[in-house]
This record gives C-alpha cells, structure tokens and sequence, in this order.
C-alpha cells in the first residue's frame, strides 16, 4: 500500500521522533511511505477556539494536500486530529456555508485512518511482537486520549496492541478514561481546572510504578509529561508509535 | 399580538431552514420471548431489589397473605371495585374503609388508614414497574399514596416483559401511576434510600391464576 | 441584559447568566475541598450505577437513536406539536397559557394563585420554575411556596443554590444536610442523626401537613404527549404524587420544547431517562394525566407553555438540538470539570456541559454574562457519550465559541492577545511551506529551556500553562526537515 504520512503539526515541530517511529513500523511492514509536504495542520487548534474564519485556511490546506489520488490511505499518530479531520472539517465547512469543501472534507476523512486504527483494521496487526517485531523492556501505563477512544472509537485497540509488545508489562492506569485537562487553550482560558485534572491524572500515572506512560496522542502526551515533570515524578511519556517501532536491535531508551 | 401568536411566529422564524423530519428508527426490543415463570422471576428480583416485599401465590391464597401483610394494621382503605373476597380474612379489628363514587375518604381520613389494597393494570419485570390506570379495582390516586402501606395485586397475566408491551395495554388517557418499589429518594449523595412521602411499605402479591 | 438581533426571537431572562466569568468562579469553587471531595463521591458512585443499568440494556443505541430522532422531529414541528397538545389538553379541561418570558410565566401563576385565594403552594421539583425565578417572585408577591422534593428542601431551608438539575443537593454530604435540618426546621428532633433514612425521615414529617392541606399546587413536566394532551412526571419520593393528587389547582409550568409528538413515545423515554439519572431500572414513582379527571385529583388543571429564549435557541441551527435535552443530567455527573467546579461556577440554573451551551444558547451567545460559558470544558467528550438522546455537545460548545469569537471580534476594535496567536497561527499553519519557515527556528526554542532541557515560564496568555506543567526543549530539526535531508535526498 502507498500510505501518506500525515504527520500533525505537534509532532512535526516538536515529536520528530514519533513520525519517524510511524513511517519505520509501515515500512517494516513492506509499505510505502510518502508525505505530502503541502500539509501542515488539522486546524483544531483554531476550531476549539472558536477561530472558524482563521480556520478555514488551515483545513482547506490540508484537504487540498490530501485530495488526491496519489496514495492509498492516509495515517496519522494522532486520534485527535484523525477526529478533526473525520468530524471537524465537514462541520467547519458546513457551518461556514461551503457544500463543496465539505463533500471533499468526507472524502479525506473517510481515507484518513488512526495509526492503530490502520494497524488493526486495515493491516491486520493484532500481535506486535510477531508482526511488528516491537520490543520495549519497560513497565507502562497508558492513557486513552479522549478524542481517540470516544470520537474515533477506538475502543481498546491501542491498549491491547501494546500489551503484545516484546518484553513489555503494561500496569493498568485507574480512572483512564478520565481527561487530563488538556484540551488544546482549555488549558490556557482554565488553566485552574485544567491543572486540577492534570493533577489526579499524573497521581493516577505515579501510582502505577510505571516507567512511562504511553498513549497514542502526543499532544495529551505533552500535557501529561509537562505535569510529570513540573512535580518531579519519575514516569515519563512514550507514544506508543515510539514503542512499537522499538526493537530488540533498536531498543527506544526512556 | 397574544403571547400564543408571538411564540408560534418565533417558532416560525427559527425554523425558517425547514429542517426535516424522519422516521424513527424503532430498533428497540418490543417483543418478549420470556416464559411467564421467567416473567415471574424477573419482576420478583427487581421488586426486591427496590426493598419492595414480594411473594407469588395462587389465587385462592389472596385472604390469607392480605390479612398477614395487614396484620398490624388498624383500617384499611379499598376501592369500590376491588374482589371484596381478597379482604375477607381480615381480622374483626381491622376496620375496613370503602372509598367509592359519592363516599369519598377525605384526605384527612385517608391519612388515618393504615394501609391501603388495590389492584393493577399491568407491570414491566425488566423495570420492576406497576401501572395503576384508576380503573375500580384501582380507584382514585390519592388512596394508594396517602396510606403508609400499600399492598398491590398483580395478576400474573398482566406481567410483560417490556415497556413496549405495556403500552398498548393502557389507556393513557386515565391518571397514570407508575410505581417501582417504594417511595425513596437519591437526593443525600446520590445514594438511594426508601420511604419518603408515598407509602414506605409496598407489598406485592403476584397471583397465579388471575 | 438581553441585546436583541434584527430578526432573531428574544433572549430568555431570568436565573440564565453567570455571575461572573467561569474560569474566575471555577477558581473559588475549586478551593471549596469539602465540596470537591462530595462531589467527587456522588458523581463517580452515580457514573457506576448508570454503566451497570445501561449496560443491561441491548438495545440501548436503539433506544438512543429513537430518542434523538423524536426529539428532533418534535422539535422541527414545534409548532403543530403545541397546537395539538393545546386542543387535546383543553378538551379535557385543561387551560393552557402562553408566556413569552420569564416576566409573563410569573405573572400568569401569580395570578392563578390569587385567583384561589391561596397564599401557599407547595411545589414538585421544576427546572423551568427555577430558571424563571418562580419562588422568589411568588415571595414578592405575598406567596409562600414550598419546595417538596428533598434535594429541593435542603437547597432551600439553607438558604443556599441548586448545583445540579437532578439533585440541587449534591454538593452537600449528609453532615451537612443534617446541621441545615436541625437548625432551619422548625419542629425536628434534636437527636437526628445523618443517615439519609433518618434524614428522609425528618422530611416526611416536615412536610406531611403541608401535602394534606395544600390548595394549590405548582409543577413542572418531564414531558407532554402532543396527540393525548397528557403531561407527565417522573419522581421519586411521592411529593410529585402529593402535589398533582391532593390539591384543588394544579399548575404546571413547562418549556415548549418538552412536548412528544406520541403517546407510544413515553415507550423510550421512560427507558432512556430513569437509567441515565438516577442509575436505576425505573424511578419509583410516575405521574402522567390529561387535563381534569372527574373524582380524582386536582379539578382546576393549568399548564404555562414557556419560550423564554427557546425560540432563540431553535432559531440556531447548529445549536437547536441542545433543545432535546430530557434533563436527565448524565453529562454533568461524567464531565470532569463539573466534577471539580461544582454547579455553582456555571451561574445559571443550568450547570454542567448542557448549561455550558444550553443557557448562551437561550439568552445568546452576544449576551457579554455567558461569553465564558462555552469554554468551560476540555471537549473530552464524555457527556456526548452519556447522553441519552445524543446531544452533541463538544461540537456545540465548539459552535458556540465560533459565535462568541466573532460577536467580540464585531464589538472590540483591538486585537486581543488570543485574536492575534490565532491570526499569527492560521498564516503559519494554513501552509506546508510557512510552518516550515518556522520550524526553522526550533533550535531557538532550545535555547529557552534551561540545562534540563524544559520551559517553565512562558509569557502572555500562555502563563497559564506554565503554572503547572513544563514544555519539554523542541529538537533541533522538525520531521519535515528530517523528511528533505534522509528520505528525499536519498
Ligand atoms: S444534555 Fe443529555 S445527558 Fe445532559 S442532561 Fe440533557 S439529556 Fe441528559
């Protein structure tokens, strides 16, 4: 399959690990792997903010990077922007009186898959050890980011993948389905409520004894980590692309 | 303009994109296939899960557990309409309270009635609801809610399973009491205890053969 | 308060606004620990309850879908809808009033109750009342009306708000109930302890005489069946029992938007709400009736069909299905900010994610007061999960904040500091090309952080987030760089 790398601007900018960890583990799996250097951004930022003018730019630029026929499906390591793409850009494009941008919106999303979402549904991985050859000698947590288990429906893909990895042992995280406060400038405009969930999140993570907390978001994964490492605690955050495409050969370190 | 045509214009004006209508999608159970004994079963189970009391007995029993569940009561109040035989082993201390068309109990009297026996129309076992419909064998509202006790034949043939096949068993048009278990309330920290303002005692008797 | 657009219905008015912006009044209620700490009980006991009861059901989606579409249906025939409940309501006797806001609804019971000659009713739980500020008004004019459900009771005897549609309560523990009961109550024993049976207790006796004596009597309605003129209420206690059974007068008070389209429609409802609110299979007690029934129960029937803004929210096309809403209050007993503000915080007589757009979407969003409403949450999404008829709320709230941006953007001239990140943001990342310009910069990022490799003070708006979390140093090279050098070169 030609599958086309989108990459979120997140982790672009800030996670180039996690991206390069995403194109390894569909090339080991005899995958092409293409970017298409137009994208930069899903546009939620501005969305949840309320910016849909500011927006439109942002989403009509990557439905005109991914409107083409160039590639077979597209993937992200983000359930967040996956949903915006599904969800968001049909609605910013209905709201704001476009049918056509809309229409094209459907189609991009309907061919723009989470990459468990790929792994699992399309690719057929249920074993990742077996398949994918992962391997990650550290005790984890994961949390479900809520965008990806409640928009995409994700249900317990990303956890159950994970628990197959080589050499892993994954702690179960109470109160996972609890949000960690982020919520792209929620965190900003209630910084207060945002730090208060943060704060049971990151309780929850230490009481696991995990070495890391693992989740398929980087941004949540960012939000998290900030709180882990603002109070000193000893976890650290690893999207789970980075754990997948660990080997034995090539142990990803925490 | 009167508050009615400046409404109905809002109405009006807000739905000027005419949104549409669509059918709806009743995908839901409406049809049991549970035999009566596991129709029994499952009403008996959420009775006594709402700490109603609950026993199922044949028809020719009624008297004799009626008059044990009101063997501490003093009077009892009854609408005109019920069997007048389901009372007859009540004891000769008991004072016996017929509330009927033109001889009303007033509220004050009804509130100085220990209990109260009424029939019903039907009852759901997945909820563990009864339905009162005020039919005679029910009689008015206020009798089975002022009483501190109440004590409601269920025939077993007016058991279904689901809500959907209660409905065309009403008439909707009649006061409606729906009743699951006892009054209670979940209003202290969402936790949920009986006996509140409706009767604190429910009693039911499920009868085979009626 | 209200500012009214060309063409738009009226705002509503009443208990509808914030007080004061969310994140300020979250701030307070936040440092409220024992509030937090019941809250935090009540709604993870109630979240539970409402899984175990609604995984029984294996037709629950189905039950939802039906619901969200009747509801949707109703809604887009409003107007038939009310005239045919108006015409089979009042062919069984009852009156029916119209009241364009909360204004008019008071006035119209006011006047129904005079015409009695009461000077006392007693009132089953209602929301529409609450929002039109019923019982203060009543007060004003001489009436005293009495609250009968328990959660109700307390709220008022301490003097105190309602923090949550189904239990006004929650934020109280038993301790607390009981110290308001012994000390407002004006016949109570003295040893009363703070179990909730000896505290339902207490209330019984409170209030028995008042049942039995009441003339009038005032209430809300879960719904109203269109094609019978039937109205309905969904209890627990028996108060609701006592108030639609026992007085002479009963008048209920009701938003348009409750009424179904059919009879059989209870069939879902009934299914979808008691689970969803209370976790249980069946609430104990539900009340339906049809205008007046000769020899059984109140003889003067009255119900008050309220807009107050209704119609401003239906004119909302992206917003309208916030008009669904059953009140069943599954999404605030999910949502995590409500867990941790409490009710209070959002103002209104509507708290949680459905007063975060129901209330902006009644008044309107350009009504300054409920400008921070839409923002009051992380768009985690749990209460679209929860509701029972399919309320999408995070898309709403996203809506809404569309609506609040560009109401400020068209009334302040000046950019604010958020106006111009975004400005700033839709150039660099509405093009591959731009936020590659940029990310050429990350190595300076590097130079913000410490030797630790993290950022942990940022300027402006964004101090906010560097209160409690750090930002890790970014890399030295973005994936798409990575991308031209190692993949493209090759
Ligand atoms: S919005 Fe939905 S979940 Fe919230 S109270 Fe209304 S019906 Fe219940």
């Amino acid at each position: 399959m030609r599958i086309a790398l989108f990459a979120t601007c997140i982790v672009d900018a800030m996670y180039p690990e996690t991206a390069k960890s995403t194109v390894k583990i569909l090339e080991r799996l005899g995958h092409e792997v293409i970017f298409p250097k137009a994208q930069a951004c899903c546009g939620q930022m501005h969305m949840n903010s309320g910016y849909m003018p500011e927006a439109l730019p942002v989403v009509e630029n990557h439905i005109n990077a991914f409107d083409t026929e160039d590639y077979d499906v597209a993937v992200a390591p983000s359930g967040s922007c996956v949903a915006s793409v599904k969800h968001q850009h049909p609605f910013l494009a209905e709201r704001l009186g476009k049918p056509e941008l809309k229409e094209r919106a459907k189609a991009v999303g309907a061919r723009t898959y989470e990459l468990t979402q790929l792994l699992v549904d399309v690719l057929g991985i249920t074993n990742a050890a077996e398949q994918l050859g992962s391997y990650f000698p550290e005790t984890i947590t994961y949390h479900p980011s809520c965008h990806g288990m409640r928009s995409l429906g994700l249900g317990d893909r990303q956890l159950d993948l994970l628990k197959t990895v080589g050499g892993i042992t994954v702690n179960e995280l109470p109160e996972a389905d609890q949000c960690c406060g982020f919520g792209g400038t929620f965190s900003i405009k209630n910084a207060d409520v945002s730090s208060a969930m943060l704060e049971d999140k990151v309780k929850n993570i230490c009481s696991t004894g995990a070495s890391a907390c693992s989740g398929g978001d980087a941004s949540c994964l960012m939000h998290i980590g900030g709180g882990l490492s603002r109070t000193g605690a000893k976890p650290k955050t690893l999207h789970l692309a980075d754990i997948l495409a660990s080997t034995m050969e090539e142990t990803v370190s925490l | 303009m009167s508050a009615k045509d400046e409404i109905l214009g809002r109405i009006r004006t807000a739905l000027a994109d005419t949104p549409v209508t669509e059918e709806v999608p009743r995908e839901y159970r409406t049809t049991s296939t549970m035999s009566q004994e596991q129709l029994i079963e499952l009403l008996v189970d959420r009775l006594v899960d709402y700490k109603a009391g609950v026993e199922v007995i044949e028809a020719e029993q009624i008297p004799e557990f009626v008059a044990s569940k009101l063997k501490d009561a003093s009077s009892v109040v009854y609408p005109q309409g019920l069997d007048a035989r389901w009372l007859s082993a009540l004891g000769s201390e008991v004072e016996l309270r017929l509330d009927a068309p033109g001889a009303r109990l007033s509220v004050a009297e009804l509130d100085a009635t220990s209990a109260v026996v009424t029939s019903s129309a039907v009852s759901v076992a997945e909820s563990g609801t009864i339905i009162l419909d005020g039919q005679p064998d029910q009689g008015r509202r206020a009798i089975s809610l002022v009483p501190d006790h109440h004590v409601c034949i269920v025939p077993v043939s007016t058991i279904v399973q689901l809500l959907p096949e209660a409905m065309p068993r009403l008439s909707i048009t009649r006061p409606l009491t729906w009743i699951s278990g006892p009054s209670a309330t979940s209003d202290i920290e969402l936790e949920r205890v009986e006996g509140v303002h409706g009767p604190r005692t429910l009693d039911v008797l499920m009868v085979r053969g009626l | 308060m209200t500012q009214v657009f060309l063409g738009m219905p009226a705002g509503g008015q009443g208990n509808l606004f914030e007080q004061e912006p969310f994140p300020k009044a979250a701030h307070r209620e936040l440092g409220n620990t024992q509030m937090r700490k019941n809250l935090r009980h009540a709604t993870h006991s109630i979240r539970d309850k409402r899984l175990k009861v609604v995984g029984e059901l294996p037709d629950w989606e189905a039950l939802r879908n039906a619901g969200s579409t009747i509801k949707n249906n109703s809604m887009a025939t409003l107007e038939e809808r009310l005239l045919e409940f108006e015409k089979n309501f009042t062919a069984r006797g009852g009156v029916v009033h119209w009241a364009r806001d909360a204004d008019e609804a008071n006035k119209i019971v006011t006047d129904l109750v005079r015409g009695t000659g009461a000077t006392e009713v007693v009132k089953v739980k209602s929301m529409a009342t609450q929002e039109i500020g019923l019982n203060e008004h009543l007060e004003s004019e001489g009436i005293d009306a009495f609250e009968t459900d328990l959660a109700e009771l307390i709220v008022q005897l301490g003097q105190d708000k309602p923090s949550h549609i189904l239990v006004p309560a929650i934020h109280k523990n038993r301790t607390e109930v009981r110290d308001i009961f012994l000390k407002e109550m004006p016949v109570v024993d003295p040893n009363l302890t703070d179990e909730p049976a000896k505290l339902a207790e207490a209330a019984r006796a409170h209030l028995r005489k008042k049942f039995l004596a009441a003339k009038v009597a005032i209430s809300g309605a879960n719904f109203a069946l269109a094609d019978t003129g039937t109205l309905g209420v969904v209890e627990s206690e028996g108060n609701g029992r006592m108030c639609l059974t026992l007085p002479e007068t009963l008048i209920t008070v009701m938003g348009i938007e409750k009424v179904l389209p059919h009879w059989e429609d209870v069939e879902v409802f009934m299914q979808l709400l008691p689970r969803s609110s209370t976790g249980e299979r069946m609430n104990p007690y539900t009340s339906l009736w049809t205008g007046v029934t000769e020899d059984d129960g109140p003889q003067n029937v009255h119900i008050v069909l309220l807009d107050n803004g209704r119609t401003r929210a239906l004119a909302d096309r992206f917003g309208r299905t916030a008009l669904n809403c059953i009140r069943c209050s599954a999404c605030m007993n999910v949502c995590p900010v409500y867990e941790r503000t409490g009710g209070h915080a959002y103002g209104s007589t509507y708290p949680g994610p459905i007063g975060a757009i129901l209330s902006p979407l009644l008044t309107g969003i350009e009504v300054e007061e409920n400008g921070s409403l839409p923002y009051a949450s992380s768009l985690c999404g749990a209460c679209y999960e929860a509701c029972p008829v399919k309320i999408n709320i995070p898309e709403i709230l996203v809506h809404l904040r569309g609506e609040d941006v560009d109401a400020k953007r068209e009334k302040h001239k000046l950019p604010t500091q958020m106006d111009l990140l975004m400005k700033g943001g839709s150039w660099a990342l509405g093009k591959g090309k731009n936020i590659g310009l940029l990310e050429k910069a990350l190595p300076l990022g590097r130079l913000a952080a410490g030797k630790d490799k993290k950022i942990k003070k940022l300027p402006g708006i964004a101090a906010g987030w560097t209160k409690s979390r750090d930002i890790p140093a970014p890399p030295n090279k973005s994936f798409r760089d990575w991308w031209s050098d190692e993949k493209e070169s090759k």
